[in-house]
């Protein structure tokens, strides 16, 4: 199966393509980075707040007194004071639903926010958080979206209609689907379950919110993945209008969709500082990041994949039970309430599919953010990736011949999927053989094959995925009915400097870097030299923020068309400056000439001077550009990912020994950026393989309420990652990027997963739910040795 | 009560709190806000600091009144006349960070791991970091950094400030 | 989040110590390395009213050899002993342990009598001496006892300490020749507790008989476990597949784990019996007896 991969040609650039040194590195590397909670304001007040022990109760009482007798403490919010200014709901992101702020009534999940308190140090406000003494009297909770499903007992009494049932969703043919696969030769059906995880960044989320009497503007310094939408909700729901509030995203340590949504503390924070007219800061303590900010998946999927006998996916259909906790503060655009999860039929070139997703309201923490992850692809691609695998075996095939037997071909790009996408572009085959010559394939089987001789557990495991990002186009995709555009504005200083400022906001993606390349190569100017601010309303364009591996698809977009509107102004002023005709004028090697004059040629830094100091007749001086930009689709990046792996037979312990990662992201930006995306990434998705889950007991309780219990992996269990490319560029976008920061925790819990089924596939173990876990692994082992 | 801590050479009297942790006693009383607090079980190793020039501690593990006496260097206290640390240089070179956010704690910890072994082997870099989460890099670029200024520092030794 | 307020003393000597632990009786706890107190403190799950801090007691922070023992003092941090050439050569269990407890910067802070003396019934520490038959150095005013860690090990969270009283010391039997040991650990991730642990310290006799043996498992019981029927069934033999075997069997049959997010009670059992085994095949293998796989 060897095959020689040309390497794609890629021209000499000016700064695109580089692994340019991080240009905020300095700051950090100095501890001069500036978090949430480096900002301090004089008269400063903190706010801690009282949770919920029970995950579903009545508040009979809540009794301030003690609390408030507590020197240093300032109020003691409830719910019930939220209503008197309107507050105590608030509507989820996408605008089916709302969600509580504080208690009113009744709680719905363990550690849901019942009041806060306002004091004058953190440790006080602690001290008194203690002291708030709520009654309770518990009511039974419901705990999986199974039970939800019998309504026998209803959550949400405030809404209209009594059922625990949210919403039905479905795209595709149902009936062709399941005459397809009862026609089918060959079929698998299972169970999937993506289990609940949490971003958990490093930062916590917190808020530093300011009311200044004086001016009656509110400043929010916010841990914000998305600034400006920040801004409009807060408008929204306040009443306050949106040119009294400036929100501040400082630097984010680590966001992950985290940091997406509007979460209680913040709005009691911000309430606070209104009422009592001084800063008021909340940071949250990770159990509060664990227990109430925006979880992610908890996805319970049925596949059923039919095939001709010879391999041929013939359908796929794809029912998904979702657990949404108490609200539906899914973070999904407006018409989209499972997200991009018709990204299901994957890399496959399947002649029908169908999918369909009911959601349930359970005594859960709220969210269903995107993880690392564009809109549920991650849940979806997973699921494909585990169907094919089943399928293969099934079989008795090689995954790989299954996987190149069934991609959609090069020459059928732009591809309609059959749930409604149009891929723009890929060679599925070329980076699935790249990736099998790369890791040596055969090699392993053998040596696969002759491990299972001697007892031996050792596993490959493939993940050929396929995301969609990069939302997107306004036809289709909202927040709030905010369009998901994106933006730049560009100004090029007379001394041929600029400034750059986008609606994204990075979290260690590196957008201080990757924009001035994008910038600096369209402008032929230094990418050193292009400031990039984000994360303040009051200067950066609207944009909808950073989530979803939308910023180069959108964001990067904008910045370059912005730049070339620079460029075309910059031509007349090349024109006037070389007394030409501007038709006469082209842009060639980074600079202006003559047409075939190369020594008439000017260079950006030169047209800039000339813009602020001769100006051309009857044009307007200066030299900026601002550019909202539409995406006219999503963009596909994709990846062929395997992993190796032994198994302990004896005590469960799997050991990553080898895994490959092979992604096309089309045009790349700045490889070392994109490599310490994906590198990232991998250990994202490794973790949820092998140790990330949010559990609830049967209770209702929250085990894993901090990082002893929610387990990060470190530097020693962490596997050696392996990375390589090919390049197939986006043919809309206006620079070929596709966007990367997702694809490696997309795409790579598959992979694991596939490896450590395919070590017990000899014990005919054919699927474990992640994570999987020591004890999960060894008990599949002791069931086949006493079977 | 009163104590005495000597931070980046710099010898600071402040009045505090028993219960006032290592860590917020440097960024709220001293202003140092490179060290930084991301759990509250000694996990994650955002907050590490080193103390007394050999001990590599978590600083949100630790009272202010136990620095009491004793000398703490924080992220801030790393460059030396303007010039980065090799381990600086390492991490900035190898793309050894991304949001920032470990990567003070990151830095302290490997500057203990460096004064101990001067020649760590990756097995032995990645077992000496297992303290100190990082949620961004994945960790590999970050042993290279730490392997970057290990060779740095053994051909070049830094100058002790006297 | 920060501990409750509560008041602080550091004494200079061990004398004052001793006082101020007589004078506040149940209401003081000793900070030593503080790894374990400080985060429950942070959580109220621990809300001492005196904290006596022993951290100024320098002379408390040795690991020496004297008459037959290892002593390690109140204050010596576990990473004294990962990286110390004696622990290295001659207590090859305790250099086992000392890597894996807690993580790397944890272990630079905290200490080996602060983790016997907090006793968590996941713990590595209390394994370790039960296997190499450690005593503990307990002072009051009144006077020094020298507890066995059989019996110091009292109940989970709970050690033979009384109040007003201070351990001061841990001492390990210095290892005749022909010792060597093993420990073993599953744990989920770095700086996590045990999911199940063992530790095997075996001496052999001139003719290549077990002499001496020590045999423990953690995180199988309200303390660490000594497993007594293996260490009598392999005492007095030489060492055979079967043997260690059956002292993994024996070691399943006296866990008594509880079900927690780590594992099951069916899970942790085995678990415990699968180290066993392993611990002695690396203590019989670094005395260079083979054949045992």
């Amino acid at each position: 199966m060897s095959t020689t991969i040309e390497p794609t040609p890629t021209p000499e650039r000016h700064a695109m393509g580089k692994s340019m040194k991080r240009k905020e590195d300095p700051r950090f590397i100095r501890g001069h980075g500036r978090y949430l909670d480096d900002f301090t304001l004089p008269g400063m007040l903190w706010m801690s707040l009282v949770h919920s022990p029970y995950p579903h109760a009545r508040i009979v009482k809540i009794d301030k007194t003690a609390a408030l007798a507590v020197p240093g403490v300032v109020a003691v919010l409830t719910g019930e004071d939220l209503a008197a200014h309107n507050l105590a709901w608030i509507p989820t992101f996408h605008g089916y639903d709302k969600q509580m702020v504080l208690a009113v009534g009744k709680v719905l999940y363990q550690y849901q926010e019942v009041a806060g308190v306002i004091a004058s140090s953190r440790e006080i406000a602690q001290d008194a958080a203690e002291l708030v003494d709520v009654e309770y009297e518990p009511l039974d909770p419901v705990v999986n979206p199974f039970q939800s499903r019998d309504d026998k007992i209803i959550l949400r009494d405030d809404r209209e209609n009594k059922t625990n049932h949210i919403y039905h969703w479905e795209v595709g043919k149902r009936e062709e689907t399941d005459a397809a696969i009862a026609a089918s030769d060959v079929s698998i059906k299972e169970r999937i379950v993506f289990q609940r995880c949490h971003p958990a960044p490093l930062e916590p989320c917190g808020i530093l919110a300011d009311m200044n009497p004086a001016t009656g503007r509110l400043t929010l310094y916010l841990t914000s993945q998305a600034p400006h939408a920040h801004r409009t909700v807060v408008s929204l729901v306040t009443g306050i209008p949106e040119d009294k509030i400036h929100v501040i995203s400082p630097d984010l340590g680590g966001g992950f969709g985290n940091k997406v949504p509007v979460y209680p503390g913040y709005v009691v924070s911000a309430a606070a500082s209104v009422v009592l007219g001084v800063p008021v800061k909340w940071i949250e303590t990770r159990t509060e990041n664990l227990t109430t900010t925006g979880f992610a998946r908890d996805y319970h999927m049925d596949v059923e994949i039919g095939a001709s006998k010879d391999g041929r996916v013939t359908a796929l259909k794809v029912a998904t039970v979702a657990d949404h906790g108490a609200f539906d503060a899914a973070a999904d655009p407006t018409k989209y309430p499972a997200g991009l999860f018709g990204i299901v039929t994957g890399s496959y070139d399947f002649p029908t599919a169908f999918t369909e997703l009911d959601a349930y309201f359970t005594n859960k923490a709220p969210g269903g953010v995107a993880y690392r992850c564009s809109f549920r692809v991650t849940e979806a691609s997973f699921a494909i990736e585990r169907g094919m695998e089943l399928l293969a075996r099934k079989l008795n095939m090689d995954p790989s011949e299954l996987r190149l037997l069934n991609f959609v071909k090069k020459e059928q790009f732009p591809y309609p999927s059959p749930l409604g996408f149009v891929y723009d572009s890929g060679d599925y085959h070329m980076t699935l053989r790249k990736a099998l010559d790369m890791i040596g394939y055969e090699d392993l089987r053998k040596e696969q094959a002759e491990k299972r001789e001697r007892g031996e557990l050792m596993g490959i495991g493939i993940s050929t995925f396929t995301e969609a990002v990069g939302a997107g186009p306004s036809k289709h995709f909202d927040i709030m009915g905010i369009k998901m555009f994106d933006s730049a504005e560009i100004r090029v200083h007379p001394t041929g400097s600029a400034i750059l400022r986008a609606g994204t906001k990075s979290q260690g993606q590196g957008h201080e870097t990757t924009w001035a390349q994008i910038a600096a190569e369209e402008l032929g100017l230094d990418p050193q030299n292009i400031m990039v601010e984000e994360g303040d309303t009051d200067t950066a364009p609207y944009g909808l923020g950073t989530y979803a591996s939308r910023s180069t698809p959108v964001a990067g977009a904008a910045i370059a068309m912005a730049s070339r509107k620079i460029r075309e102004k910059a031509r007349k002023i090349a024109a006037h400056l070389l007394e030409a005709a501007v038709d006469d004028v082209e842009w060639t090697n980074y600079k202006f000439q003559v047409k075939g004059q190369p020594d008439h040629a000017l260079t950006m830094q030169e047209i800039a001077f000339a813009a602020y100091t001769n100006p051309a007749p009857d044009s307007e001086p200066g030299l900026e550009a601002t550019y909202y930009y539409d995406p006219p689709n999503l963009t596909f990046p994709y990846g062929a990912y395997i992993a190796v792996v032994d198994v302990d037979r004896e005590t469960g312990a799997v050991k990553v020994r080898r895994f490959l990662a092979i992604d096309d992201c089309g045009t790349v930006i700045n490889p070392m950026v994109v490599e310490g995306q994906i590198h990232g990434g991998l250990t994202e998705g490794f973790a949820i393989a092998f140790m990330q889950e949010i559990v609830y007991d049967e209770s209702g309780n929250n085990l894993n309420t901090n990082f002893t219990e929610y387990l990060v992996p470190t530097s020693l269990e962490t596997p050696h990652w392996e990375t390589s490319s090919t390049c197939t560029p986006s043919p809309h976008h206006p620079i070929g990027a596709k966007g990367v920061g997702e694809s490696p925790n997309v795409g790579s819990p598959a992979a694991f997963v596939n490896a450590v089924m395919d070590a017990l596939a000899p014990l005919g173990v054919q699927h474990i739910d992640m994570p999987l876990t020591r004890e999960k692994v060894w008990h599949a082992c002791r069931q086949a040795a006493t079977a | 009560m009163k104590i005495s801590v000597t931070v980046n050479g710099k010898r600071y009297e402040r009045d505090v709190e028993p219960r006032t942790l290592l860590a917020y006693f440097l960024r709220e009383s001293l202003g140092l806000t490179g060290t930084h607090v991301g759990c509250d079980t000694s996990s994650c190793g955002v907050c590490v600091v080193v103390l007394d020039g050999e001990k590599a501690v978590k600083s949100c593990t630790m009272l202010a009144v136990m620095a009491d006496g004793h000398e703490i260097m924080t992220i801030e206290g790393l460059v030396q006349g303007g010039v980065l640390h090799p381990l600086q240089q390492g991490f900035w070179d190898q793309h050894g960070l991304q949001c920032g956010y470990c990567t003070p704690g990151m830095m302290m910890t490997s500057w203990v791991l460096l004064k101990q072994n001067p020649n760590p082997s990756e097995a032995e870099i990645r077992e000496g970091l297992s303290g100190n989460l990082c949620r961004c890099t994945g960790y590999q670029n970050i042993v290279k950094a730490v392997e970057q200024a290990a060779a740095a520092m053994q051909s070049q030794p830094v100058e002790t400030v006297a | 989040m920060f501990p409750a307020p509560f008041d602080y003393h550091r004494p200079g000597s061990l004398d004052e110590t001793l006082v101020l632990l007589a004078q506040y009786g149940g209401d003081a706890r000793v900070l030593a390395g503080g790894q374990s107190l400080i985060p429950a403190m942070r959580f109220r799950l621990a809300r001492p009213a005196v904290l006596v801090d022993i951290n100024q007691l320098d002379e408390l922070a040795y690991v020496r050899e004297a008459d037959g023992m290892l002593a390690i003092g109140a204050l010596a941090r576990d990473a004294a002993l990962e990286r110390s050439s004696l622990i290295e050569s001659s207590y090859p269990l305790l250099f086992d342990t000392s890597a894996v407890v807690a993580d790397p910067v944890v272990r630079q802070m905290g200490t080996v009598v602060g983790s016997l003396c907090h006793n968590d019934p996941s713990g590595d520490w209390s394994v370790t001496a039960l296997a190499s038959r450690a005593q503990i150095v307990v002072r009051g005013s009144t006077g020094t006892r020298v507890v066995p860690i059989d019996e110091f090990l009292v109940d989970s969270f709970s050690t033979a300490v009384a109040e007003g009283e201070i351990a001061l010391e841990v001492r390990f039997p210095s290892p005749p020749p022909r010792t060597s040991g093993s420990y073993q650990k599953i744990e989920r991730k770095v700086g996590d507790f045990a999911t199940s642990a063992a530790a095997a310290q075996i001496t052999l006799g001139d003719d290549g008989t077990v002499a001496q043996i020590g045999i423990a498992i953690g995180a199988a019981g309200p303390t660490a476990t000594r497993v007594a029927d293996a260490e009598s069934a392999l005492r007095g033999i030489k060492p055979t597949k079967d043997a260690i075997r059956a002292a993994a069997d024996a070691a399943r049959k006296i866990a008594d784990p509880v079900a927690d997010p780590r594992g099951s009670v069916e899970f942790k059992k085995d678990m415990a019996g699968v180290l066993v085994g392993r611990a002695l095949l690396a203590a019989f293998e670094r005395l260079g007896v083979g054949g045992l796989r």
